[in-house]
C-alpha cells in the first residue's frame, strides 16, 4: 500500500486532516509570504505605514480621552504607553479577524482550482497581521524611551498573552470566515463589528473605569465577555507593571470565551470547509 | 508494475439546482425569515421555491492503472470538469467512493494563484507552493523552469505587465515541472501560441513516459490521441466508454455528429423529371470515418429513361459556415442509353480540413438544362487521424487543407 493514500468519501472526517496540514505548511508560509509582499507594492511609503497608522490613532485616542474626556490612567502611568498598551493588541485582532473573515472569498480562485486545508488561507492571514504587530510593537519602545518609562519583569509575560490575542483572532476569524462563504452579509457585519468593539473594549479607558463603577456585578461580567477585554488587561497588566489589577474572575472568563470560540471556529470550519468550494 | 492507483466506486455529485425568485447565494435574510416562517406555519414544506437535484456526475465507476495516460471527453457539460474536481479533492463527491494510491498534483487551470502585482520569480515559488512542490524542490528545478518558460529577461517584472502568451509560458513551465506520482491535467493546451502547446505536449509526453499516471481533460482530439492510451468517454455524467482511446474517440465522434451522409428516394419520389431522375446520394470512404487522410467518394444514382441523352452531375461543396469550397461538374458529356447509371466523384486525400461540409448536387440534361438541383443535399463531418501534421498539435485552419509540396533549397552557404 502506498504511504500517500488518499480516501475521497462523502461525509467522512478525513483522518489525515492535521497531517495535510503540517504537509502543506510550504503554502502556508508562501501565502504569508505573498500577502506581506503585495501589501505595500506601489506604495511610496511601504512598511512605514504599519507603524503610522497605529501611531495616529494612539495619538487622537489618548488626546481625546485623556484630555478632553479627563479619563486617568492606571498609576499615573502616561496616558500615551497605557493607549499603546491596549492598541497593538487591538490592532491586531481588528486586522487579523477582518482580514481572515474575508480571505476565503479574495482567494476564491484557489479554492476552486486547488486541494490544500482550507484552514491555511485565514491562518496565513493571522500571521500577517501577527507581523504587522510585530512592527507595530516599536511604537511602544519609541514611547518608553520619549517618556523614560522602564517596564518591569511582568513584561515577560507578553507572550501569553498575545497568544491569547492570537486565540481570539483566530477563533472569530475562522468562524465568520466560514460564514461568510455562505452569507454574504457578514461582508457588511464586520466593518461594523470592529467599529462597535474598539468602543466596548477597554482601548481609550482603563477596565478600572469600569470595574470600579458602582454598577451590578453582572454587567461587569457582561462587560469581561468580550474577549477583548482579557487579552487588553492582560497587556497592560505586562507592560505597565501591574498597576493595572487583572480581575481574576472576569480575566477567566474572557479566557473561557477565547478558548470556545477557538474550538466552535475551527469546528464550524471543519465542517463547512468541503462544501466551500462548491458554494463560494 | 500494472497495479491500480485510481479506484472510483459508484461517484455521484449533485448540485441542488435553484429556480427564480431565489438569490444566487443565500442571503441571512433568508434563512432568517425562513426560518421565521416555518415557526408559525406548519405546511411551508409544501410550497417551497422551486429547486431540482442535478446530477453533473451519475455513479461513475472506474480503476486507473499505474503508467495509464487516460483521456477524458465529452461534451461541454458531460461532467469531465466536474470529474476531475472531485478527483481534485476540491470538491466531495456525494456518493461513493474514491481511492488514490500517490501523490496528486492537478492542474485545472494555468497559472492558479498567479499573483499580478508579484514578479515573475515570486510568483514561481508561490505557484510552486500552491501546486505542492516545496520550496527545496522549487529551488532545484529553478532555473529549469526559468528556461523553458523564455521570460528570463523578464523574471522581476510584476507579472501584471506580462504579455499574455509570456504569462502562459511561465505558469505552464512551474506546472510542468511538477513531478507527482498521479498528474490531472484540464485544458491547459488550449492556452500560447502553436509552438509553445506543442512545446507542453512534448513535456506532458516526457512526463507520462516517466510511468508517471496522467488523466488529461481536452477538445483538443488530436492532442488527446497522441498522448493518451486510454479513453474515458463522458456523456451527461456518466460514462459512455472506457477503453483505448481510438475506440474512445470514435465513439465520442459518431456521438457528436449530425451529419447525414446518404440519402435515398424510391423511385416514384425521386426528384427529377421524365427524363432522368436521381434516386440515391452518398458519401462514401474506407474505414467508418471520414479522414482529411483518406479518399472520400461522392456517389450519385440516377435513371435515365431515354436513349441518347446527354446527363451529368454536377457537385458543389460548401463549408460549414456557408463558405463556397468549389464545384466540381462531371465533364464527361456523351449521350446515355437508357438505364440506371452511378456517377463517382472522388475529392483526393489531404484536400478537405477538419470541418463539416455539406455537398449540393445537380443534375443537368441535354442543352445543360437542370432537371434537378438538390441543395445541401448531404452533409460529412470530416475528422483527421492527425498523421500529416508533423509535430504539430495545434488549430489549422481554413476551408480546406491541401497537402502542397514544399522544397527546401540551400541558395549558398554562409
Amino acid at each position: 500500500m502506498n504511504k500517500h493514500r488518499i480516501i475521497i468519501e462523502p461525509g467522512t472526517e478525513n483522518s489525515n486532516y492535521w497531517k495535510d496540514l503540517w504537509n502543506y505548511r510550504g503554502l502556508f508560509y508562501f501565502l504569508a509570504w505573498r500577502d506581506i509582499l503585495v501589501r505595500y507594492k506601489q506604495t511610496a511609503i511601504g512598511i512605514v505605514w504599519s507603524i503610522l497608522r497605529p501611531l495616529i490613532t494612539i495619538v487622537v485616542f489618548t488626546i481625546v480621552f485623556s484630555k478632553l474626556g479627563n479619563f486617568k490612567s492606571d498609576g499615573g502611568i502616561p496616558y500615551a504607553i497605557m493607549v499603546c498598551a491596549a492598541m497593538l493588541p487591538w490592532q491586531f485582532f481588528a486586522s487579523a479577524f477582518s482580514e481572515s473573515a474575508n480571505s476565503l472569498i479574495s482567494n476564491s480562485n484557489l479554492l476552486t482550482k486547488v486541494y490544500f486545508p482550507r484552514l491555511i488561507v485565514p491562518a496565513s492571514t493571522v500571521i500577517v497581521c501577527l507581523i504587522d504587530f510585530f512592527i507595530s510593537f516599536l511604537i511602544l519602545i519609541g514611547l518608553f524611551f520619549w517618556y523614560h518609562f522602564i517596564p518591569d519583569i511582568r513584561i515577560l509575560m507578553l507572550p501569553l498573552f498575545l497568544l491569547l490575542a492570537f486565540i481570539t483572532a483566530m477563533g472569530t476569524g475562522l468562524y465568520i470566515a466560514a460564514l461568510n462563504v455562505k452569507y454574504r452579509d457578514f461582508r457588511i457585519i464586520i466593518p461594523f463589528i470592529v467599529q462597535i468593539g474598539l468602543y466596548i473594549s477597554p482601548v481609550g479607558y482603563s477596565s478600572n473605569e469600569v470595574y470600579s463603577r458602582n454598577i451590578p456585578q453582572v454587567l461587569k461580567y457582561i462587560y469581561a465577555l468580550n474577549p477583548m477585554v482579557g487579552v487588553i488587561d492582560g497587556f497592560r497588566w505586562c507592560i505597565m507593571g501591574g498597576e493595572t489589577p487583572l480581575h481574576i474572575p472576569e480575566f477567566i472568563a474572557s479566557i473561557g470565551i477565547s478558548v470556545l470560540f477557538l474550538f466552535v471556529g475551527i469546528w464550524y470550519f471543519r465542517k463547512m470547509e468541503k462544501s466551500f468550494a462548491d458554494i463560494i | 508494475m500494472s497495479n491500480t492507483v485510481i479506484k472510483v466506486e459508484h461517484i455521484s455529485k449533485s448540485y441542488i439546482l435553484k429556480h427564480q425568485n431565489e438569490a444566487s447565494y443565500t442571503a441571512l435574510r433568508d434563512v432568517i425569515s425562513n426560518k421565521a416562517k416555518s415557526l408559525f406555519s406548519s405546511n411551508t414544506k409544501g410550497q417551497r421555491k422551486s429547486s431540482e437535484e442535478f446530477l453533473a456526475l451519475n455513479d461513475i465507476s472506474f480503476d486507473i492503472k499505474q503508467g495509464d495516460r487516460v483521456g477524458i471527453i465529452g461534451r461541454n457539460g458531460a461532467g469531465k470538469s466536474t470529474l476531475l474536481k472531485v478527483l481534485s479533492r476540491i470538491v466531495t463527491p456525494t456518493k461513493g467512493k474514491i481511492t488514490i494510491d500517490g501523490r496528486v498534483a492537478s492542474l485545472l487551470e494555468v497559472g492558479t494563484g498567479f499573483h499580478p502585482e508579484l514578479s515573475g520569480r515570486e510568483n514561481i515559488f508561490l505557484n510552486g507552493s500552491i501546486l505542492g512542490m516545496n520550496k527545496i524542490e522549487i529551488q532545484k528545478k529553478f532555473d529549469e523552469i526559468v528556461s523553458f518558460s523564455e521570460v528570463e529577461r523578464f523574471l522581476d517584472t510584476p507579472v501584471k505587465r506580462y504579455s499574455s502568451g509570456m504569462y502562459v509560458r511561465l505558469a505552464f513551465a512551474v506546472a510542468a515541472h511538477l513531478e507527482p506520482e498521479i498528474l490531472i491535467v484540464d485544458e491547459v493546451l488550449a492556452v500560447g501560441d502553436a509552438e509553445f502547446q506543442k512545446k507542453c505536449l512534448g513535456k506532458m509526453k516526457d512526463v507520462s513516459g516517466e510511468g508517471r499516471t496522467v488523466l488529461f481533460v481536452s477538445h483538443n482530439m488530436v492532442a488527446v490521441k497522441s498522448l493518451c492510451s486510454k479513453g474515458i468517454v463522458l456523456e451527461k455524467g456518466a460514462i459512455k466508454f472506457d477503453g483505448n482511446i481510438d475506440e474512445a474517440l470514435d465513439v465520442y465522434n459518431s456521438n457528436i455528429s449530425n451529419a447525414v451522409d446518404n440519402v435515398s428516394w424510391a423511385i416514384e419520389d425521386a426528384p427529377g423529371n421524365e427524363n432522368a431522375k436521381i434516386t440515391s446520394i452518398k458519401f462514401k470512404t474506407a474505414g467508418n470515418y471520414y479522414y482529411i487522410e483518406n479518399e472520400i467518394e461522392i456517389e450519385i444514382e440516377f435513371y435515365n429513361f431515354s436513349d441518347n441523352h446527354t446527363l451529368n452531375a454536377s457537385i458543389s461543396i460548401f463549408e460549414d459556415k456557408d463558405v463556397y469550397v468549389f464545384a466540381s461538374p462531371n465533364l464527361i458529356r456523351i449521350p446515355l442509353t437508357k438505364g440506371i447509371y452511378k456517377s463517382v466523384c472522388k475529392i483526393p486525400k489531404n484536400l478537405l480540413n477538419k470541418s463539416k461540409y455539406f455537398c449540393t448536387v445537380l443534375l443537368v440534361g441535354n442543352n445543360f438544362e437542370i432537371i434537378t438541383q438538390l441543395d445541401k443535399v448531404i452533409s460529412i463531418d470530416v475528422d483527421e487521424e492527425g498523421t500529416q501534421r508533423g509535430n504539430y498539435f495545434g488549430y489549422w485552419g481554413g476551408v480546406v487543407r491541401p497537402h502542397l509540396e514544399w522544397q527546401n533549397i540551400q541558395i549558398d552557404k554562409l
